[in-house]
């Protein structure tokens, strides 16, 4: 296995998807919002690459991207500081002539140099919407079986004309290979549904930029997937594992809800392929007197002391006394005061919430509380 | 090689068996002793120290160190992988004058003169591995400097009947050591010393060796290094500290100083932000409190799982405690497993051990008659406990039962 996977690069999308969930990612990018009581969403695709093998990763960022910094710092937390290879962070405008990007294929002309220098036989790229805990090795052996020039992850399942509205759907011959791509189908149904996660040589891959940049073309689902799977071997390879796609503040809601069940998390963390993220060096978490806590994830650093039910508390959250939470996502640091209500609330980063409030959402609508704000 | 010069090194005495743990330290070093739901007591005198603006560190080993040495790797966890300076694990070592154990702690400090002449300090900071306390040493160095001393001792009052306990030194009004009594029998003061020392190093070091020469001398800084300094007129003061100081060498203390975190009333404050506690993070998700758990006046850490009951207790990373299991008043270190319908009171349980269903450990003192049998229970370390097994209080285990 680390033979094989020595040969592959991995490349992370941290901004795109981000005007899905706008709230959170106002001050930040999608690989940096916060998730499951202690997560940013790029754990998941940064540890999976590690415990594939991969130990070169860049990380393609377009905006917003000093909270992304702060996480990652030199990588070190993901067993990525290393000598040779490693975490790369790959800002716009970093080299003459490169700029903003419109689209997938645009930003990897942005960092095609990266890309060059690699002497890895793979390119491995994701995005970071998705919640889940994969070998890559599995899908790059797909890949080499079936002589693809590029081959992309997809799920199926029945979706709901909004969730539709977000999502890349494809129709796969009996071999696998995609012979139809629905972008953004404005229809119910059964679908097989991208993941964003794409495996193709990388000589290909610098063709392809190469061909798709002399055309003015930026769009990899258009442009490529969309306009090219005649042309191009491309196949899907259908994830039937466990995962959570975040296109919404719904879907991102009810994917940090579903961590309760013991059943997902021991599929999400298990011990052999742990999910790694920036340590803080909080104390473990306190419990008051009063406190009385139940279906809830809890972070270190927490200090409670009031009613918590079905919340996730993400490190240094403060509950006051006699505060009653229920159905809430409550991020870093924030205080809740003596007595306060809140029920189907997502509170952002270090957010005062005063004694005796009240905030009720509900369940297909939460109120979302900005960073710093105070109630 | 060129190493840059340091104001002030550290050197943190970790070799200590800590045999009155018993079962808990039969594979580490006391130093390594879990604490707090995530530490170990080591993490305490290596922050201090950090946060104190000491960045060589000389950790001075011998038994059963890997466990430790593993913990404290290139010293990432407490920012002090430095390039220069760091965190250095000393050994005993072999030489062409031999091989030698440190048979004491002077010893100890002699062998790795070489080590601390490297960065040519001024001052030494003598430190025990194994002490819980926050503590600022650039303080007490300003003291040590305002006083033009050549060392400084800290001291803390403790309670007169337990003063012959511990190194009592005697001061006068200007906060000179006129008096040093290893352990008296009937103490002259309740200034108990704290193994917190601050040495000028020339004048120490000029005293660890002609110690060392001295085949009648004692090897260890209260035998002889403290009492020759005093007799020869060396200029030696106490530094009075105030603060949360524990020293855990049995298991009686090791549990207290666990349970004084639950206690509101107890300064010891590890969510504190402006004086973080370091240590090794484990990689686990955060912990779940499950829909029929009760968790009431407890520290748990991540990767918990709790279904049962947890009250006045102090859980590490990755306990399970199964529906309809209690955990009263006991510590429970990391990855141990509590089965359905086990009670555990007033125990320690150790690492990666398994209590089987409806085993009952330990005792609430209110439920026994007689009170001399009562004491906190220990499980040491990957113990199995078989399903109904009843453990007294103040047993030891160290085998599956």
């Amino acid at each position: 296995m680390a033979i094989m996977s020595n040969n592959m690069l991995g490349l992370i999308f941290a901004n795109l998807h981000d005007d899905t969930i706008s709230d959170l990612t106002k001050m930040r990018t999608m690989g940096s919002v916060p998730f499951g009581a202690r997560y940013r969403l790029i754990d998941f695709p940064l540890s999976n690459m590690v415990n594939s093998g991969i130990s070169s990763v860049g990380v393609i960022t377009k905006a917003n991207y000093q909270s992304l910094l702060d996480h990652l710092g030199s990588g070190g937390e993901w067993d990525l500081s290393r000598k040779t290879g490693g975490l790369k962070l790959l800002p716009p405008y970093g080299h003459v002539g490169g700029g903003l990007y419109r689209g997938r294929m645009e930003a990897l002309h942005g960092v095609e140099n990266y890309i060059a220098e690699s002497n890895a036989e793979y390119v491995l790229m994701t995005d970071c919407n998705v919640i889940v805990n994969l070998d890559y090795n599995h899908i790059l052996e797909y890949h080499i079986e079936k002589e693809a020039d590029i081959t992309i992850v997809y799920g199926h399942g029945s979706y709901t004309v909004e969730q539709m509205q977000t999502k890349t759907a494809f129709g796969v011959d009996a071999d696998g290979r995609i012979n139809d791509v629905l972008i953004f189908p404005n229809k119910e149904g059964e679908f097989n549904t991208s993941m964003n996660m794409y495996i193709c040589k990388r000589d290909f891959l610098m063709e392809l930029i190469t061909e798709t940049a002399s055309r003015n073309l930026y769009s990899f689902e258009v442009d490529v997937i969309q306009h090219k799977h005649k042309e191009y071997k491309i196949y899907g390879y259908r994830y039937n594992g466990y995962y959570e796609q975040i296109d919404g503040n719904l879907s991102y809601f009810a994917a940090n809800m579903a961590l309760m069940s013991q059943e997902k998390r021991s599929i999400l963390f298990p011990q052999r392929r742990p999910i790694y993220t920036k340590v803080r060096d909080e104390a473990p978490a306190k419990y008051g007197i009063e406190a009385d806590v139940c279906n809830s994830l809890v972070a270190d650093g927490c200090i409670i002391e009031g009613k918590v039910e079905n919340c996730l508390l993400f490190r240094g959250v403060q509950v006051g006394k006699g505060a009653m939470l229920k159905n809430c996502i409550i991020m870093q640091d924030t205080v809740i005061g003596d007595k306060s209500e809140m029920n189907y609330v997502i509170t952002d980063k270090d957010v005062k919430v005063g004694a005796y409030r009240s905030l009720f959402g509900t369940e297909d609508y939460p109120v979302f509380v900005g960073k710093a704000a105070s109630v | 090689m060129y190493h840059v010069k340091k104001e002030c090194v550290a050197m943190i005495l970790a070799g200590g068996q800590g045999s009155r743990l018993y079962a808990l330290t039969q594979d580490m070093a006391k130093p390594a002793v879990h604490y707090g739901g995530k530490y170990r007591l080591i993490d305490f005198p290596l922050s201090n120290c950090v946060n104190s603006g000491i960045d060589t560190v000389g950790v001075l080993t011998q038994y059963q160190p890997l466990v430790l040495n593993e913990y404290i790797g290139n010293g990432h966890p407490w920012g002090l992988d430095r390039v220069h300076g760091g965190v250095h694990m000393l050994s005993p070592y072999e030489s062409q004058g031999g091989k030698n154990w440190y048979t004491g702690s002077a010893t100890a400090i002699y062998q790795n003169i070489q080590f601390v002449d490297r960065y040519n300090p001024d001052y030494i900071t003598l430190l025990a591995g194994d002490h819980i306390y926050k503590m600022d040493y650039s303080l007490m160095l300003d003291y040590h400097k305002k006083q033009k001393a050549d060392a400084t001792i800290a001291v803390i009052e403790v309670p007169w009947e337990e003063a012959s306990r511990f190194g009592i030194m005697t001061a006068n009004e200007n906060g000179v050591i006129t008096e040093f009594a290893e352990k008296p029998a009937e103490p002259k003061s309740n200034l108990a010393s704290m193994g917190v020392y601050i040495y000028s190093w020339k004048v120490l070091k000029k005293y660890l060796i002609a110690n060392e020469n001295d085949p009648a001398a004692k090897k260890d800084f209260g035998g002889n290094i403290i009492p020759d300094m005093l007799k020869d007129g060396c200029k030696m003061v106490a530094y009075n500290f105030d603060g949360y100081w524990k020293d855990v060498g049995t298991i009686d203390s090791l549990w207290e100083a666990n349970m004084d975190l639950l206690n509101p009333n107890i300064p010891l404050d590890l969510h504190d932000h402006n004086w973080r506690v370091y240590s090794r993070n484990p990689v686990m998700p955060p912990h779940y409190a499950g829909e029929n758990s009760f968790i009431e006046n407890s520290m748990v850490a991540e990767g918990c799982n709790i279904e049962g009951r947890v009250d006045f207790s102090i859980l590490f990373a990755g306990v399970k405690i199964e529906k309809g299991a209690t955990v009263r008043d006991s510590i429970i270190m990391p990855n141990t497993v509590v089965k359905s319908g086990a009670v555990i009171e007033y125990t320690v349980v150790g690492e990666d051990c398994v209590i089987g269903e409806k085993a009952h450990i330990g005792e609430r003192p209110e439920a026994i008659q007689d009170k001399d049998s009562w004491g906190v229970a220990v499980i040491g370390h990957q113990i199995e406990i078989s399903p109904e097994t009843k453990i007294k209080p103040k047993a030891m285990i160290s085998e599956n039962i």
